[in-house]
């Protein structure tokens, strides 16, 4: 069995390949560089030096959002071409879920936490057992609500993701339970945390023909936004 | 052998796919437009067009191939937007186009959005052959185009602000006519007084082919303004008639002179205000005068579509001009850029 992942949602670019339980291959890259320059030059890279034919995969699993609106994108209408071409089912996982997984040993409430820009977050707290329990559920909110809510919740927290380094006083300030940060390496998105993921999707039979791929941005659009504000 | 091409087009806010042969015979249209969703916003709303495109794209690709009775294994050449329009409905045109070319090892050629609008003329004139002169006129472009040969163009003029078809919306929406202005405004002209009012006609000075909207709009909402402040009542239908007559005049003046100075032994127009049936009139007019034949795509064909992509990507493919896997969306690209 083997499968595909993908993760562009945000900064990271990452493709990997997983056969069976084994990553057999992975290629990431933390650059500021547009997803649609680097993702599928990589994925050309990746399968050349796995010397992969991509006829041979089952699945591909892409993370859904929350993230960067136009990475997301990126990702999705890429998976859909790989899937049309393919003719291969996807498997949609949450961005927050996939980037749990890269602490997925750890025995804390694991809190992944993005920039959503505009002071607000995209959060989530998971527990594995053998697979992740979305115990906080993911949404998009203020960083003062979110750690309200890991507060609440009342066990140890473990935070990682691309939201650390901008809410790290706020986190220190107002969290009141036990908490660290994710270790230097395992604390962005990556396609191998996707695939983590996956594993067990694919396993329980959640897939999704290319078509059916939904994005979950958790944010409707500012023109939306500034439509319901004005009671429309 | 003939060759088919796929296109596909996602530069503002029409999901489209196509497949046509050898770069003139429609084997499949299939357009999804998001007018309904857009009309709520008086506009496009690149968020929402973006998302749009990316929840569509497969099914529309998926009905062009279906309706050409073709499977991606009959395809030659997958050829894609890439420019110029909004940054995020064409992001997932080219990432959808280019992981479908990787992974089914079909080519990929990248395609200049106008040029796709120029060639939508050969599809129903097949005796259209270049040289030949063009007038693109849409909501984001209006260029006078000297089309020397397939992939050769030289643009004479352009718009130093507004397109013409912006302007269209814009007093649209100032008239009370709402979106999407083109049609709508048309429609309300022809129960217009073409005298009513007298717009100027706007020159671009050192440049003359070039075209200015921006005033003509602005003499549009000063003249409602004063209409206004005088309690003088303001006929909608009055205003678009005198404003299409103004649009119209410039860009078939600027049509006749540079039919007059370059001498092409043809004339076409391209683009969404193509289909505006004034328009069309004065150009026939204009080429009846001199003597050189006019040609218009059916209106299905102005609008965004995947047929004139895959017709200007069949001149790609046959020129070998195949895009790598770094292809990138080009919001601003140029006429002629490659």
């Amino acid at each position: 069995m083997k499968l595909l992942g993908i993760d562009t949602s945000g900064m990271v670019a990452s493709v990997a390949v997983m056969e069976d339980d084994i990553l057999i291959g992975e290629y990431t890259l933390n650059y500021k560089k547009t997803h649609s320059q680097t993702l599928m030059p990589m994925l050309d890279e990746l399968t050349k030096a796995l010397e992969l034919d991509l006829s041979t995969i089952d699945a591909i699993a892409v993370a859904v959002g929350p993230g960067s609106f136009t990475g997301l994108r990126i990702g999705a209408a890429a998976v859909k071409g790989l899937a049309m071409a393919l003719d291969k089912p996807v498997i949609e996982i949450s961005t927050l879920e996939g980037l749990a997984y890269s602490c997925c040993e750890s025995e804390k409430v694991v809190c992944p936490i993005l920039d959503a820009r505009r002071k607000q977050t995209y959060a989530a707290g998971y527990e594995f057992d053998t697979v992740a329990k979305e115990v906080i559920a993911q949404d998009a909110l203020a960083i003062e609500d979110f750690i309200e809510k890991v507060n609440a919740y009342g066990k140890n927290a473990l935070f990682l993701g691309d939201g650390v380094p901008v809410f790290k006083e706020d986190i220190e300030k107002l969290c009141t339970v036990p908490f660290s940060f994710a270790k230097p390496g395992q604390n962005r998105q990556s396609a191998s945390s996707v695939l983590r993921a996956a594993k067990d999707k694919f396993d329980k039979g959640e897939l999704k023909q290319g078509d059916e791929l939904r994005l979950n941005y958790l944010r409707v659009s500012q023109a939306e936004r500034e439509r319901a504000e004005k009671g429309l | 052998m003939s060759v088919k091409i796929l296109g596909i087009e996602s530069s503002c806010d029409e999901t489209a796919a196509s497949v046509v042969e050898d770069g003139r015979l429609v084997l499949s249209n299939v357009i999804s437009s998001q007018i309904d969703i857009h009309t709520l916003y008086g506009g496009v709303v690149p968020e929402i067009a973006s998302r749009k495109h990316v929840e569509r794209i497969s099914q529309v690709v998926d009905k062009a191939l279906s309706d050409a009775k073709c499977s991606l294994s009959d395809i030659d050449a997958i050829a894609v937007t890439y420019g110029p329009g909004l940054v995020g409905p064409l992001l997932v045109g080219v990432s959808f186009a280019k992981s479908l070319s990787f992974a089914s090892k079909i080519p990929l050629v990248p395609v200049h959005h106008i040029e796709g609008h120029i060639c939508a003329n050969f599809i129903e004139n097949k005796e259209l052959e270049p040289p030949f002169l063009c007038l693109v006129v849409s909501g984001g472009h209006t260029h006078l185009v000297m089309v020397h040969d397939y992939r050769d163009y030289e643009v004479l003029g352009k718009t130093r602000d507004d397109a013409a078809g912006e302007a269209f919306d814009k007093v649209a929406r100032a008239i009370g006519l709402g979106y999407p202005g083109g049609p709508k405004l048309e429609k309300a002209a022809l129960n217009g007084n073409h005298e009513a009012i007298e717009f100027p006609k706007a020159k671009v000075a050192g440049s003359v082919y070039d075209f200015s909207f921006s005033g003509l709009k602005s003499a549009v909402l000063n003249y409602i303004n004063q209409c206004n402040m005088q309690n003088i009542e303001v006929v909608p239908e009055d205003i678009a008639a005198c404003f299409q007559d103004a649009v119209t005049g410039v860009l078939a003046d600027h049509a006749k002179a540079a039919i007059e100075e370059y001498k092409p032994k043809a004339f076409a127009v391209a683009g969404g205000v193509a289909s505006n049936g004034a328009l069309r009139d004065r150009l026939q007019k204009v080429c009846d005068e001199c003597g050189i034949p006019f040609y218009k795509p059916s209106p299905i064909l102005c609008t965004d579509n995947g047929v004139m992509i895959a017709a200007a990507g069949y001149h790609e493919y046959m020129a070998k001009n195949f895009a790598g896997l770094d292809l990138n969306a080009v919001p601003a690209l140029k006429l002629g850029e490659r």
